[in-house]
């Protein structure tokens, strides 16, 4: 099958480039498949994985938060606030802080943010499930 | 004139002080190396964005979005980047100087504008002369990462949303080279100053629509602009204080040459005197 380019952009730096078959991310209006040769597309994303499969077989698999896909013929760019490949996630501090966002979420202060304790925990719980790798 | 130990006690002095220097300006250096890595690796994602954004408002002439109008001027936001810590020449005055110039030129009264302040010498400069900034972050790591700024940047580009303010305009130290920094003034909202970079703008689809999508995209856009500014001043501040510690451990060698000539002049003519003297006793003699 026909591969083309895929990268992922943060404010940090470039996380990921490289080739391959099908890009499969979750865009705010559904889960989104990009192949080669897509029509040149522009959709925002949901908190969650973004998986590279080539060959029938997942070959990449990233923790995304935010941020938006951008579609070209010939390639794929993802740029988020932040973005993590599944093998570089410490699972023991990504555990801590899904704790941590729960509690605040129980504590049910006032002075709580909800809207953001609960994208804390939005994005602890795709870090965790990522670095898992269950789906 | 001053004894002999006098001198020798103040070459030590001036000695150790240029040890301090010539250190704080090793470290600068380093520190300025991976200043200019993050800077450029923030260039990937800055340009990037631009280019969708550009052609998204450029692409759609009919979408609208609150941050691309420009609405009557009744508050203006200055968000000011500057250190935390001195010892870097003219950084931070030049910085603090042309912002507080224009504040006075623009403005009567201070219901006129609101002051952001990021680094602690902005922020104690602005209280000191009666204004408290809305909102302010000091100690930032020398390497600031996107996590760090977020919650400020966040609040800054919300503000406007929010009608604090119609207008928000940033003043930062531009990294040139490392003996050269200009202070540059962006006017970050709203976005009226977007330019088509030249290349060619691709029509998109938009999923779900153009609306929604800079609804994402403009907030995101707003703060990488900010974030950009940062991590540029982050990298003038380190050249400055590289520069003024080199010119500090200069003039320390410059002082020390000197002190030295005195000194040994000193002992010489200490030197003489005493020859003088016993020549003069042993003549007294015949």
């Amino acid at each position: 099958m026909k591969t083309f380019n895929v990268n992922i952009v943060t404010p940090d730096g470039l996380v990921l480039d490289t080739n391959t078959e099908l890009v499969s991310a979750k865009a705010q209006s559904g889960e989104l498949g990009i192949m080669a040769g897509h029509v040149p597309t522009v959709a925002p994303l949901q908190i969650g994985a973004v998986r590279l499969i080539t060959g029938g077989k997942q070959t990449e698999l990233i923790a995304v938060s935010g941020g938006f896909l951008e579609v070209r013929p010939d390639q794929v760019t993802i740029l988020a606030q932040a973005a993590e490949k599944a093998e570089s996630i410490d699972l023991a501090r990504a555990e801590e802080a899904q704790r941590r966002a729960e509690q605040r979420l129980q504590d049910k202060k006032d002075d709580v943010d909800f809207k953001r304790a609960e994208l804390a925990l939005k994005r602890a719980i795709n870090r965790v499930n990522v670095s898992r790798g269950n789906l | 004139m001053a004894s002999l130990r006098d001198i020798q006690t103040r070459i030590t002095s001036t000695k150790k002080t240029s040890q301090i220097t010539k250190a704080m300006q090793m470290v600068s250096a380093s520190k300025l190396n991976r200043a200019e890595m993050n800077a450029k690796s923030f260039v990937p994602y800055m340009n990037k964005i631009q280019e969708v954004v550009t052609s998204i408002a450029l692409g759609s002439k009919d979408v609208k979005h609150p941050m691309l109008v420009s609405r009557p001027v009744k508050k203006t936001g200055y968000l000011v980047i500057t250190s935390d810590r001195g010892l870097a020449g003219a950084y931070n005055s030049s910085i603090l100087r042309s912002v507080y110039k224009r504040i006075q030129e623009q403005h009567t009264s201070q219901d006129e504008y609101v002051v952001i302040a990021i680094g602690r010498v902005g922020r104690d400069f602005f209280r000191i002369r009666g204004i408290e900034a809305i909102e302010s972050i000091t100690g930032l790591p020398d390497q600031p990462s996107f996590a760090d700024v977020k919650e400020i940047v966040r609040k800054t580009v919300d503000l406007f949303s929010e009608g604090m303010y119609d207008e928000l305009y940033m003043y930062y130290s531009h990294f040139v080279n490392a003996i050269q920094q200009d202070v540059t003034v962006k006017k970050v909202l709203p976005l009226t100053e977007l330019e088509s970079s030249g290349a060619s703008l691709s029509s998109y689809e938009f999923e779900p629509s153009a609306e929604e999508i800079l609804e994402v995209l403009l907030p995101q856009y707003a703060e990488s602009l900010i974030y950009g500014a940062l991590l540029d001043g982050k990298a003038s501040e380190h050249a400055a204080r590289m520069t003024a510690m080199q010119n500090a451990t200069d003039n320390a060698k410059e002082l020390i040459r000197n002190l030295t000539l005195q000194y040994n002049r000193a002992r010489q003519a200490a030197i003489t005197q005493e020859i003088t003297e016993i020549v003069g006793g042993a003549a007294a003699l015949e």
